[in-house]
């Protein structure tokens, strides 16, 4: 449904995309993860035609975006990092203004609109005027303008910035159902975001893909040896020493001390699962086994290591 | 055809939801209108005057002694007014990010800028509008022949385009109203100047300014005349500037 090949952007000598290329199956919902200034936005504005790459070719619902604008255009949905809204424009009249300009035939407007405001709950604010609303309902109307025409292709600049805890649980519930009868492409620096929405992630950073892969793919492979973690209550006895001492176990590292407390990352060799052994060393010398939980690498550490990796490697050729 | 009505509708809705409508209009109507009342008097004491001198002495024309000098010094009001009319017309759009809603909707950068166009010559009509409340009470007290009236207000909506067309490419250019309605001031007043500065120069550079100005065209409009002279170089100056506009915003697009 969408497809950037080789996509290149760059801005006078400096190069905010580089050679990016990625897919997108019709009906599914792909995270753009990476840091501010990793060269999302550029990449987004290109697929929806508001510039042209330097090189390479963003290709939308079969449509080439630079040789067939308005066919591409017709079928893409865009929210771009900060609403377009017009201020002085009531949400009905401005939703009535964008449907007519992507080409919502006139008798079906009213009702499309309509439709779409209670779709993104938006309804209660239609008769007030866009300068007046709250930096979570403009985000809201925003979204309608981009599902107004019901586009095969949403694009999504970090559609939940900006919005309370509820409205993000909401958006997001929204994009999933989106997704299934839209392809979306959403950009985010937020890593749950991206966990619980998407089915794919492409992780950009400075202008090059470090990474695509379904967000468990990703968790799995970096995730290597297992480790723990463990909350001893061990009356002033030493404690590392007894963990590091069973077998399976590579290292002890004290991470937390809460009073009498003492918390321990326990790091396991490949292929050996030590819970057993260590709640049972606990519980025989009479401690108090306060916590126990396996530490899985969350989607930030993954996200980091990549990003981190990328620079030392990109540093080292230069 | 539709895409361009859409943004010239959205363009007039947001003239009037703002106080630019009303204050170019108003400043319009009042100057104008204060300037029609002085002339009139003037008017109606030299037809007494004339009247007393008696036969043989010409007759005097209310066309030419009248409406002509109103429209041709009404028109120094334009100066001042019509680049508030285009300054926002890209600049806000430019910096409210609205651009972005523009050129990712399946509009081409041509329907975009004809509407601008349309938008900002519709509020400037609706300015000449108010003029017509003027012809309407001189037909009304008196004879006026109306060919020359027609023609005048042809050529001051030529005109006014020619305007449009320069306060379009220069608000296009930067996000700041504030230096767009000066930087289109300063362009007009330099167009207005040109017969000014004719009259120093030697008979062949003289020539040329006169050509180049904007104002000079209007003079056989006033009179009358339509002569396709004007309206080919009335024409070709609104679609030159048009034509930059277009260019502009696309030089925009890969900055980004």
């Amino acid at each position: 449904m969408i497809e950037v090949q080789h996509l290149t952007k760059q801005y006078g000598p400096f190069t905010a995309v580089h050679d990016v290329s990625f897919k997108a199956e019709r009906g599914e919902i792909l995270g753009f993860l990476g840091p501010n200034g990793a060269g999302k936005t550029t990449t987004m504005r290109v697929i929806t035609g508001y510039m042209p790459p330097t090189d390479g070719k963003a290709i939308v619902a079969g449509y080439d975006v630079i040789e067939q604008p308005i066919e591409a255009k017709l079928r893409t949905g865009y929210l771009p990092e900060t609403p377009p809204l017009y201020p002085d424009m009531t949400v009905r009249d401005y939703l009535m203004f964008c449907a007519r300009i992507k080409g919502v035939p006139r008798g079906d407007r009213a009702t499309r609109v309509k439709t779409t405001m209670e779709r993104t709950r938006i309804a209660d604010v239609a008769n007030r005027q866009c300068a007046k609303l709250s930096k979570g309902y403009r985000q809201r109307v925003g979204l309608a303008q981009a599902l107004l025409h019901n586009p095969d292709v949403l694009i999504l600049d970090e559609p939940t910035a900006g919005l309370d805890p509820k409205q993000i649980i909401e958006t997001r519930r929204l994009i999933k159902e989106l997704g299934g009868e839209h392809t979306v492409i959403l950009s985010t620096h937020i890593l749950p975001e991206v966990s619980q929405t998407c089915q794919r992630v492409v992780i950009i950073n400075k202008g090059r893909v470090v990474a695509v892969d379904t967000p468990e793919n990703l968790t799995s492979r970096l995730q290597g040896s297992g480790s723990l973690y463990i909350e001893i209550d061990s009356m002033g006895a030493d404690a590392q020493a007894a963990l590091a001492s069973i077998a399976g176990v590579s290292g002890v590292t004290v991470s937390e001390r809460h009073g009498a407390a003492t918390g321990y990352e326990v790091a396991m060799a490949a292929d050996h699962d030590v819970r057993r052994e260590l709640a049972s060393t606990v519980v025989s010398r009479g401690w108090g086994l306060l916590e126990m939980r396996p530490m899985r690498m969350s989607l930030e550490e993954i996200f980091l290591s990549l990003t981190t990796e990328e620079t030392e490697n990109t540093e080292a050729v230069q | 055809m539709n895409n361009i009505l859409a943004i010239t509708h959205k363009e007039l809705k947001s003239y009037f939801a703002s106080p630019i409508a009303y204050v170019v209009i108003g400043l319009y109507a009042l100057v104008y209108g204060y300037y029609f009342y002085a002339a009139v008097r003037f008017f109606e004491r030299q037809s007494i005057q004339m009247a007393g001198l008696g036969a043989g002495t010409p007759a005097v024309n209310i066309n030419e002694q009248l409406i002509r000098p109103v429209f041709q010094y009404s028109m120094v009001v334009f100066l001042i007014v019509l680049p508030m009319i285009t300054m926002r017309t890209y600049s806000e759009e430019k910096r409210s990010g609205t651009m972005e809603l523009l050129l990712t909707s399946p509009v081409t950068d041509f329907q975009i800028i004809m509407g601008k166009f349309l938008g900002a010559m519709g509020l400037y009509a609706a300015m000449l509008g108010v003029t017509l409340i003027h012809m309407v009470l001189l037909f009304w007290v008196s004879r006026p022949e109306w060919m020359p009236i027609l023609t005048s207000y042809l050529g001051m909506l030529l005109m006014g385009g020619c305007f449009m067309a320069v306060g379009l490419l220069i608000s296009s250019l930067t996000k700041n109203q504030i230096v767009a309605v000066v930087a289109t001031f300063a362009v007009f007043m330099m167009f207005w100047m040109i017969n000014w500065i004719a009259q120093f120069m030697g008979p062949t550079s003289q020539a040329v300014l006169n050509y180049l100005s904007i104002t000079s065209h209007l003079e056989d409009f006033m009179g009358g005349v339509i002569d396709t002279k004007h309206v080919v170089y009335y024409l070709s100056f609104i679609a030159f500037g048009l034509f930059l506009t277009a260019r502009s915003v696309d030089v925009e697009r890969w900055r980004g």
